[in-house]
């Protein structure tokens, strides 16, 4: 591997990118976060309806998935979000079951653990699978702290701040940075990372635990920090979304910033880049 | 960067992980039907209720509500009218002849007639109620404090659970029944209740009597309750997951 590096113009160096710790924790948190989102949708689907403040107000819903027969007597499948009628037929309200035939639930069969509707075996994956999360979010906030990889990669730099809106023009054109710029997160990586880590990670546990009894007896804080349960139900499912953004704009970008290298990179450690000019011999961090 | 990499290999390692994700959905489905994963997931809520038993009060209380809270319609859930004949005849003589009888692993078994209960010191509370499924009523309930109940039949010491035995058939036939540990039979605000919103409580809410807990889910909360038992392990009733809902794969901690 190492000859590739001197007979190959533009000069391509592999670097050490991330460290063996980053990359279990990212699998581990994959795996995880997909357990939590599907089994998350398995419990929503138990009252596909969220509302604002202590408690359910039937007669009040923010969002509202439901089936109902038309004026022809044909079943759809409707999302009513604050009063606004969607029909949504075969994802949202009405759609295949896991046995192939239509039934009404919010979430479809294929975006819901288990895929037929079961309440009791997503709560099982949902209260196992929080605990795998938040302590794989732990290791890696610590590591990330005594490794100092959080203020090495991680913490935006001035001239991140100064380049921001310059880097996110470059990002809508799908250019992204190359050569000695590609060895280091920009400061549109490092700002979705920090809010995802330490924004929206935070409001998920602490809206999941306000949701739970016996921690609002301990704890009334939570509910008035979110205005109530069931506003807690409602900014967990906002919060879950949000992650399910993304995810899927981190999966885009992997792609179209060069899958095979991005994936190698959170699989060996190992990730090229293009040298723009002349580089020291061999690969640096290694 | 392609150069770097047998294609065969870059391949064969994107077709791994392609089809390590189909596998591990129908993995996450396979294990879902494997009769021996609700006691492997579920050992959760073991953890789950020791961390919160560390960080939560014994005797902290769920939060208390105003009366300006109180749900206008408040959603009844699990059976509402017993399918049972001999609840019916008690139901339409106004429960005269029900009896609470609350025996088990105790020094002084007793039975109590409604209106024996109705004299006991009471408590009302307008406190939320929260489905398993999502949705939360607030409510106002009244009745005794079971903690009051258990302390006329003195609980001898290997007492440790509290079960509840109910009226109502489920599928199956099987009755609703629940059970509590000492420590939550304790709390300040578990009621045997028997006026929801100051009125008689109806039967779609467990007439003439139901549980109410302030720090658990509501399928803990049995209604229409007949017998209360102290027993030192809730293993020989039912399926032995210590009520009907724990039968059917639900935790039996339900603090969350």
């Amino acid at each position: 591997m190492r000859r590739s590096l001197r007979t190959t113009p533009p000069r391509k160096v592999l670097i050490q990118r991330h460290s063996r710790s980053v990359r279990v924790l990212h699998w581990v948190n994959f795996l995880t976060l997909a357990i939590m989102l599907m089994s998350g949708l398995q419990i929503f689907n138990a009252h596909p309806s969220l509302y604002w403040g202590a408690s359910s107000n039937f007669a009040h819903r923010l969002l509202r998935m439901e089936a109902m027969d038309d004026a022809a007597g044909h079943t759809e499948g409707l999302t009513i979000v604050d009063g606004h009628r969607f029909v949504t037929t075969g994802v949202f309200g009405w759609s295949r079951g896991s046995d192939g035939s239509y039934t009404e639930r919010g979430f479809p069969a294929w975006a819901t653990l288990p895929g037929s509707t079961w309440l009791a075996m997503g709560r099982l994956w949902h209260l196992f699978f929080a605990w795998v999360l938040v302590l794989n979010g732990a290791a890696y906030v610590l590591i990330g702290i005594l490794s100092g990889h959080l203020r090495r990669d991680l913490l935006p730099t001035r001239a991140d701040w100064r380049s921001l809106l310059h880097t996110f023009a470059e990002h809508v054109r799908l250019r992204f940075p190359k050569g000695e710029q590609a060895r280091h997160y920009n400061g549109i990586q490092k700002l979705s990372y920090l809010g995802i880590v330490f924004i929206v990670a935070p409001v998920m546990v602490l809206s999941g635990l306000a949701m739970s009894p016996t921690m609002d007896a301990g704890y009334p804080w939570l509910l008035s920090l979110f205005d109530g349960r069931q506003s807690a139900r409602t900014i967990h499912f906002l919060g879950a979304m949000t992650l399910l953004a993304f995810f899927l704009v981190h999966i885009a970008m992997v792609i179209v910033s060069g899958l095979w290298n991005n994936l190698r990179s959170m699989i060996t450690g190992r990730y090229t880049i293009e040298a723009a000019e002349p580089v020291a011999q061999g690969a640096p961090h290694e | 960067m392609s150069e770097l990499i047998d294609p065969r290999r870059r391949r064969l390692i994107l077709g791994l992980g392609a089809g390590a994700g189909s596998l591990l959905l129908g993995g996450c489905e396979r294990i879902s039907n494997d009769p021996r994963t609700p006691s492997v997931l579920g050992s959760a809520q073991w953890l789950t209720r020791a961390v919160q038993r560390a960080l939560v009060a014994r005797d902290a209380r769920a939060p208390e509500y105003r009366r300006s809270d109180i749900a206008p319609v408040f959603r009844p859930n699990g059976t509402t009218d017993p399918d049972n004949p001999r609840y019916q005849t008690l139901a339409q003589n106004q429960f005269r002849d029900w009896r609470l009888r609350v025996d088990g692993l105790v020094a002084n078994p007793q039975e109590f007639s409604l209106d024996a209960i109705r004299a006991m010191p009471a408590h009302t509370q307008i406190t939320r109620h929260d489905c398993v499924e999502g949705w939360s009523c607030i409510g106002q309930w009244t009745g005794v404090q079971l903690r009051h109940v258990l302390a006329l039949v003195l609980p001898k010491p290997q007492a440790r659970y509290v079960m509840f035995f109910c009226a109502d058939p489920m599928d199956g036939g099987t009755k609703y029944y629940e059970s509590i540990d000492l420590r939550e039979a304790a709390h300040a605000q578990t009621l045997l209740a028997y006026a929801l919103n100051g009125i008689t409580l109806p039967v779609a809410y467990g007439a003439p009597l139901r549980l109410r807990l302030g720090r658990q889910l509501g399928y803990k909360m049995a209604k229409y309750v007949m017998h209360v038992q102290l027993v030192d392990s809730y293993r020989p009733f039912g399926q032995g997951h210590g009520g009907y809902w724990e039968d059917q794969g639900y935790a039996w901690y339900a603090g969350i």
